[in-house]
Order: C-alpha cells, then structure tokens, then sequence
C-alpha cells in the first residue's frame, strides 16, 4: 500500500487503495488496532472516489488558432 | 549565313542531280527564325493548344529542389513526361507524387526553350484509382512497421480516468458532437477541441500539428494539457480519409507522448493513425467510451465497497467479541488460583516457629562447649610467657656491639686521613724540585748569562744604549759586566774608573727593550 496522501490521489489509485483495504478487512486477520487505521483510511479513499466522481463537471472549449496554426487561446463551445 | 548558303548549295546540287528542272528550292521562301523566336513560339502553340489538361502516369524518377520546388517524370510503358511543381504551387498538392505511384496530374502545358524541353507545370496530383491508393499505403506501412512504429511494446495503456481530453477534429460536424454526447453519459470531462481539417490537403499537416501541439502544452499552463487524445473522423470515402494515411500524422502519432485514441471512419476502414495509435475506436462513439469509465457504476462500486468496508470493520470488532466472550468464559474461578499456595503458605509457617526454637537451642549448647575452656589462668600463662621473651631480648640488646663499629670506623677514618697528609707531602716536593729546575733554566736564558760569554750592556743612567748615536749624545756611560758595571765617558781616551759594581740583587737589572717586549 502505497504512502501517498490520500487527497493527493487521483481517482484510480484512491480506487485501487480502497480495494485493497475492504479486502484486507474482510480477510479478517489484521490486528485490531491497525483495523480501525484501515478503516479510517478505507472511509477516507471512499470520500475521495465520491469528490472525485462528484467533480465530474464537463467544459468542452476548442482551441483557437492563429494564422500559422498555432494555438492562442481557447473559446468555450456550447449547445452540443 | 555562310553555313547556310553553303548548305543551300549542296541541297541546291543535290536537287540537280535527281531533277535537272530548275524548280525552285524548298525552304528558300520560308521565314528566318531566330532561336528565341522559334521557342518563344513553339511554347506559344504548345500552351496555346492543350491549355490545362489532365494526364494519367506513374511517377517517374523524383527531384525535389533545395529550392522547394519539385521535378518529376510521369511516365507510360513508351514515353516521359517532364513535370514540374513550384514550391507555392507544392505545398497545395493533396499527394506529394512518390515513384512508383499511378497519379492523375493536373496542369498546364508548357515549353521551356533554354533546354529545348516541353513539360506539364502540375498544380494538383490525385491518385489514380485505389489500387493505385492502397499499394502506396501497403509500401507505407511496411516501412513504418520496419521502423517498428506498429510495435505492440510501444502502445501505452490508456488513463484510467483522464482528467482533460483532447480532440483533434473537425468542430463542426457529428463527430464531435458524438463524442461529447457519449462523454456527457459516461462521466463528464474537460475536453480541449483542437480545429482541423478532417479531408483535402489541409488535413495532415494540420492533424500532425494538432497531435504535436497538445503534446507540446505544458501540464498546468495556460491551456491544460490533456491526458488523453483522441483523433476522430467520420467516416468517407478512401480519398477523403487520405489524410490520416500521411506519414507525418503517422509519426506524430507514434511520437505522442500522451496516449492516443484513433477512431478514423467506419470500422472496416483501417487508416495508417490507427496502427501507431495506442488504441483503436471504430467509431468516434466509440473512442468516448475508451475514453473514460461510467460514472455511476463507479460510484455504486464505490458504494458497494464502502458497504463493504463498514461491514468488514464492524464484524471485525464482532468477530474479537465474540473470542473474547469466549476466552473469559474458559477463564478458572480466582480463588482456585490461590488456594493451593495459602495451603503451603499455612503448612510453612507452622514450621517456621519451631524451626527458631531448634536453632537457638543448638546454638546455646554449641556456645557453652566452647566456654567451658576460656579461664583467667591461661591468659596469664601466655602473659608470662611473653614477660619472659621480653626479658631474654633485652638482656641481648648491650651497647658493645655498636662501640666496637664506632672503633672501626675511627681506624678507617685515621688511615684515609694519614694517606691524605702523605699524598699532599710527596706532591708538595715534587713541586718545589720542578720549581727549582725551572729557575734554573731561567737563569741560564737571562741576559746575565750572556754577560759571561764575553757581551756587556750599555747604559746611560737607567736607558739602555743600543746604538752608537745614542752614546755619543750621553755625558756618561755605563757598562755592565759579567762581574760587575764600569762607568765611562764616550770620547774619552781613557776610560774612568770603573764604578765599584752594584750588587745585582739590590737592583733589578731593566731588561733590553727587545726582551721586554718579548713578554
């Protein structure tokens, strides 16, 4: 199991590190003071798979291009 | 116009021989070109009578110019056409003519009179047909999967939930629409589009630009990078996908750094983005689902783990209850534990008073045999024994013993000191005897001495008079003697009486200068 700060994951590491706990937990053969460690740490990679999949807000914008091609800036797209 | 008056001549003689008519030579009539004249002509009639025109060849032999511009032979089983493209004129070409290819070339002919050479100056290439089309691709291919471009170690795995997407495809159009309809019902997402052509010449390098240029953003600039890419097209006809088949989006796509999706036409149309692409969609729709998970089974599943994990948790906690309930049950009543140690504890001490009693006793008894033999009595009997000792070592302890060391001592000191007076006699004496030989020895070097071998020493008064000047200027002389002094006078026939001779050890005789010096 990985050190990395939990608020530092991206959604497919909270998600493998939530796995990971449930799985250990229901193993059953974890101490029971490093159970309930496991436990918080399992309710805090959910919170952050939920915020994750909560932050799931869409912004289309397309690139807009100079004369040569390069690109400048971006415009927001709408209605598609 | 000598040479061809002379030619003149003999076609002139020639005639002659076989017409002996004097009929009139041809071309004598005919119009004087100069060589400018007759090119500029000739490149007039041949633009002038073909105007623009379409030819069907293979691509001969291919010459690109440092210049930009290209020169290229179309060619059948019998005869080559010249083409020419000028750089402007290239970069507007569709297909960039390759040898071997089978084009159709569209253009303008044209004569260029300083090599005598016509040619087709080209401004549009297609190519002719699609087998002509997919034997290109087929020898692209080979040569980008010889690269090892194709490799299935260089496709990377796809992001997991990317959190930018970038679309390189036409903005307007289904395409793009389908894809962000499908993203919407998957698990929204921030999607960068990045304008192109999806057909015509402008499609490649504007396909290969677009690839680069997201791949140039930086992460946490002014655009956000995408973590994923997806190059879409809907589907057409072979020629208006021409563009993906390019080996520049080929390459740029092998090059991304950050994984690509392709979903170029319809599913049986395979272009040449889709063989270096990390993954291939059929369709656009397609790519969005690659693109990213769904949302909501996502968030069931991670219901369903929470559900588990409180569920594990608590039947955790259950579980070492439970054992634990269980434990203290086996647990054995308290006072069982003591029982059997009071009971020795009580066995132990009531042998512990007697054991004291039993002890003292023997001790008491021990200490009473010993006592029985300590009495006053032998204590003096040792007193006396002692006394007597004392008495027997101080009748031994007598003053002679030391006197007769004090005696010996005194003997030895006598003997030293009388060897002292002897040593200090005996060197005394051989002092004075070396004294003696050394005044003697003195006396015999002393001018006195001299005296008696017959030399005298002349004064005047108490100076010594050493040269004859000095005793012309004296009143008186005195000579000394070996036997005495004799007053003369310098000058004097007779000599004055001598002067009764001074005792020589009342006066010390002054020593010659040179002598004295000599000290």
């Amino acid at each position: 199991m990985s050190d990395k700060p939990v608020a530092e994951m991206s959604f497919e590491e909270a998600l493998q590190a939530l796995e990971g706990v449930v799985n250990r937990l229901e193993r059953g053969d974890v101490p029971l003071e490093e159970s309930i460690g496991l436990y918080e740490r399992g309710a805090e990679l959910k919170a952050r798979c939920e915020t994750k999949l909560k932050e799931a807000e869409e912004k289309v914008a397309a690139i807009t291009l100079d004369a040569n091609g390069n690109p400048t800036g971006t415009t927001p797209v709408e209605g598609m | 116009m000598v040479a061809r008056a002379a030619a003149a001549v003999v076609a002139a003689e020639e005639e002659a021989d076989m017409d002996l008519i004097d009929a009139p030579e041809p071309g004598q009539n005919a119009p004087e070109f100069t060589v400018s004249e007759i090119s500029g002509a000739v490149k007039r009639t041949i633009e002038g009578a073909f105007g623009r025109i379409r030819v069907r060849g293979e691509v001969g032999r291919v010459f690109k110019a440092r210049s930009g511009h290209l020169y290229y032979d179309i060619k059948d089983d019998n005869n080559v056409l010249a083409c020419t493209t000028w750089k402007g004129q290239a970069a507007r070409l569709s297909v960039i003519p390759e040898e071997g290819l089978e084009v159709i070339v569209t253009g303008k002919l044209t004569a260029f009179g300083a090599q005598s050479k016509y040619n087709l100056n080209v401004d549009e290439v297609t190519v002719a047909g699609e087998g002509a089309l997919m034997a290109m691709l087929e020898k692209r291919k080979k040569a980008l999967a010889a690269e090892g471009l194709f490799a299935a170690e260089r496709k990377r795995p796809l992001p997991f939930l990317p959190e930018v997407i970038g679309v390189v495809t036409s903005p307007s159009g289904a395409v793009i629409r389908d894809i962000l309809h499908r993203l919407r019902d998957r698990f929204p997402r921030k999607v960068l589009i990045w304008p192109v052509a999806v057909q015509g010449s402008a499609c490649a390098p504007e396909v290969t630009r677009a690839i680069r240029g997201f791949n140039a953003l930086s992460p946490g600039g002014a655009l956000p990078r995408p973590d994923l890419i997806i190059v879409a097209r809907g589907g057409g006809s072979i020629e208006d996908l021409w563009g993906f088949n390019e080996e520049s989006v080929a390459r740029a796509a092998a090059e991304s750094d950050i994984p690509l999706i392709s979903a170029v036409g319809h599913e049986t149309d395979t272009t040449l983005i889709d063989y270096v692409s990390d993954k291939r969609a059929p369709t656009p729709t397609a790519a969005a689902e690659l693109a990213v998970p769904v949302r909501l089974e996502l968030l069931s599943w991670t219901d369903e783990q929470g559900a588990r994990l409180t569920h594990a948790a608590t039947r955790a906690i259950q579980q070492r209850r439970q054992r634990m309930q269980d434990m203290a049950r086996g647990l054995p009543r308290p006072q069982a534990l003591v029982e059997t140690a009071a009971q020795r504890l009580d066995l132990w001490s009531a042998r512990l008073d007697p054991a004291l009693t039993g002890v003292a006793q023997k001790k008491r008894v021990a200490l009473a045999e010993r006592c029985a033999s300590l009495r006053p009595a032998m204590l003096h009997a040792r007193l006396d024994d002692a006394g007597r000792r004392l008495d027997d070592r101080a009748a031994r302890l007598q003053p002679a013993a030391l006197q007769r060391d004090i005696d010996r001592k005194s003997r030895e000191l006598r003997q030293v000191s009388d060897r002292l007076a002897q040593i200090a006699r005996t060197r005394t004496a051989r002092l004075a005897d070396r004294l003696a030989a050394l005044e003697r020895m003195r006396q015999s070097l002393g001018y006195t001495e001299t005296l008696k071998r017959g030399y005298a020493v002349v004064r005047a008064g108490e100076d010594v008079i050493t040269t004859s000047a000095e005793a012309a200027k004296a009143a008186t002389l005195e000579i000394q003697f070996r036997d005495g002094r004799l007053d003369v006078v310098p000058g004097a026939a007779n000599p004055a009486a001598p002067a009764p001779a001074k005792p020589k050890a009342t006066k010390p005789v002054k020593k010659p200068p040179e002598q004295g010096s000599l000290f």
